[in-house]
């Protein structure tokens, strides 16, 4: 007694799957639009990218000195070069090998060395080295007078911040 | 296929309970009855220690977590008040201080045991898996945790570990400063730290769950010393007495040095520059993680050569995350049919060597990055990866001693 099959009665998959794979679909991409601002409010607040800057008074810096200051939470090396280190640095020009760059691509004005103080390895903060000019204490990388990376782990230079010059004797950071 | 259905008169209360609810029983299961094999000597202590272990972990930080206050200008000073002001305070910091280096000594024991007797070959691959990812969790939220009390050592510990991430090609630095929470390690970092610190243990515990639960699978159970299958019932004996006392004696034994330590040395094990508080602007002069990173630091710091376009900082953290992660195919590298190195003459022999080295990473790990340093790490590190890779072949050409017919 075969009964007579209705339309109806017959699966389309075609449209089943069409219908299961889009419900799928815009359930995944709502997960992650959900998923955005939790993962968002980690990153930077309002409150830190408000201080943007940090001015810095250079009279203050004898020749020979460097000042740390902080830019961001980070530190940042400003250096008010020697005579002699500003052409230790030039010579350096053809020496540094790791990651190449002039000493005049990484200064406004040859007296003023500024520099994020964060060795480029793993963010250590270098101190005066007996060889070069600063010496990383975690893992050995040091830096000459430009803050050019001459021996490694470090893979690149330390890093230079966005700056300019307010006046002779000021110096914005960021 | 029996009626799945409760009693609709049960004989007792308890049966009531249980029909709903079947917790007795597996607690009795795998608490009381489970068979243990009767052969095994005080390495198999080290497991439960380390679930002991973890709970401790887990209670002293609650209660620490009720007086410490995870804020940049707070943390350094909230230590000193446990210390010093808070009832028992000192009890309780030093007992979490010294119980997270116990448990990494209890942890490097289980694991020890574990490649001695060949505990990671078939059918205990997963179980053994668990136990690597359980090591990994743990080595994130002992990181976490060194960083709260925001002194020198927390502060650059933090930022020399957060910027391993940075080596992730294109996305790294964006990564780095999201986990951040600003542009340096900084108040954002240790409160999340702090809330991470509070959340992992209990991730930890879901896991030892499922490392228990691969262990008493019964078509798995623990392995012996001998690495023999066991087959005879009378090979085996309830847990309930026989283990439970043995690691109750273990236990005894374990508290002698470890609350000594807590009581005449508690930092001992620490550094004393982390008693000076956090500052940005000056790393210390000689900075080294907690002993139980040593000989991963050593091998992060002996990869100090580029290869083609890979740098050396890349290379580095590559080798460091390598050097655990290549537990996880252990059981793929080690091709030998016999578990335990009791059978193994050339394993015995490789894995007290590979025991050795890894000592001597970590003396190296303590060492500054400098020569003779820097050479030694690197043989060292060649070493240490040898062992692995040299498992295959060893297992081809190693004649293995006569296997007992039963323990």
């Amino acid at each position: 007694m075969a009964e007579k099959v209705s339309k109806k009665d017959v699966v389309d998959h075609g449209k089943r799957d069409f219908l299961s794979g889009t419900t799928k679909a815009f359930g995944a991409a709502g997960a992650a639009c959900a998923c955005y601002p939790f993962i968002k409010s980690m990153s930077p607040s309002a409150k830190v990218e408000a201080q943007k800057y940090t001015e810095v008074d250079l009279s203050e810096i004898a020749e020979g000195d460097t000042k740390k200051v902080i830019w961001r939470g980070k530190a940042v090396f400003v250096k008010h070069r020697t005579q002699s280190e500003i052409a230790l640095a030039a010579a350096g020009d053809k020496t540094v090998s790791i990651d190449p760059q002039t000493d005049a691509e990484r200064v406004k004005k040859p007296e003023w060395l500024v520099t994020i103080a964060h060795c480029t390895h793993l963010g250590c903060v270098p101190i005066d080295g007996s060889t070069e000019n600063w010496a990383c204490p975690c893992h050995g990388s040091q830096f000459d007078v430009s803050g050019r990376v001459v021996k490694g782990p470090a893979p690149k230079n330390l890093e230079i911040p966005p700056y300019e010059f307010l006046d002779d004797n000021t110096i914005k950071i960021g | 296929m029996a009626k799945q259905q409760v009693n609709p008169n049960p004989s007792s209360k308890l049966e009531w309970f249980e029909d709903r609810l079947p917790l007795i029983s597996f607690m009795k299961a795998e608490l009381v009855d489970y068979p243990a094999p009767k052969n095994l000597n005080y390495a198999w202590n080290f497991g439960s220690l380390a679930g002991i272990a973890l709970i401790l972990q887990i209670l002293t930080g609650f209660f620490l977590t009720m007086h410490y206050k995870a804020d940049a200008g707070l943390a350094f000073d909230s230590i000193q008040h446990i210390m010093r002001d808070v009832n028992w305070g000192w009890l309780i910091r030093n007992l979490h201080m010294v119980g997270a280096s116990f448990f990494f000594i209890v942890v490097y024991i289980h694991i020890g045991r574990g490649l001695y007797y060949g505990s990671y070959k078939s059918p205990r691959e997963i179980l053994w898996g668990m136990g690597v990812l359980i090591f990994f969790l743990m080595m994130a939220t002992a990181f976490l945790g060194y960083v709260l009390p925001w002194g020198q050592m927390s502060f650059w510990g933090a930022q020399v570990i957060t910027n391993l991430i940075s080596v992730i090609p294109l996305v790294g630095d964006d990564i780095v400063i999201w986990l951040w929470g600003g542009y340096g390690v900084n108040d954002a970092t240790l409160t999340r730290f702090y809330s991470l610190h509070f959340l992992l243990p209990f991730v930890i515990l879901g896991v030892v769950f499922l490392h228990l639960w691969a262990l008493h699978n019964r078509k798995v159970k623990s392995n012996n010393p001998t690495g023999i299958d066991l087959k005879k019932d009378t090979d085996f004996v309830p847990f309930h007495p026989y283990y439970t006392i043995k690691d109750t004696f273990g236990l005894a034994v374990y508290m002698l040095p470890f609350l000594f330590m807590v009581f005449y040395m508690p930092d001992y094990l620490g550094h004393t520059d982390n008693y000076i508080p956090a500052d940005p602007m000056t790393t210390p002069a000689h900075i080294v993680p907690e002993w139980y990173f040593l000989p991963f630091y050593a091998i992060l710091r002996a990869i100090n050569f580029n290869i083609l376009f890979l740098d050396s900082k890349l290379l580095g953290v590559i080798a460091m995350v390598s050097s655990i992660a290549i537990l996880f195919i252990l059981p793929i590298l080690d091709k030998s049919k016999v578990r335990s190195a009791r059978f193994r003459p050339i394993y015995k022999v490789m894995f007290w060597a590979f025991i050795a080295n890894f000592f001597f990473l970590g003396w190296l790990g303590a060492k500054p990055a400098e020569q003779p340093y820097t050479a030694m790490s690197q043989v060292a590190t060649a070493l240490y990866f040898g062992f692995f890779l040299a498992l295959p072949w060893i297992a081809k050409i190693e004649k293995t001693k006569p296997l007992p017919t039963s323990i």
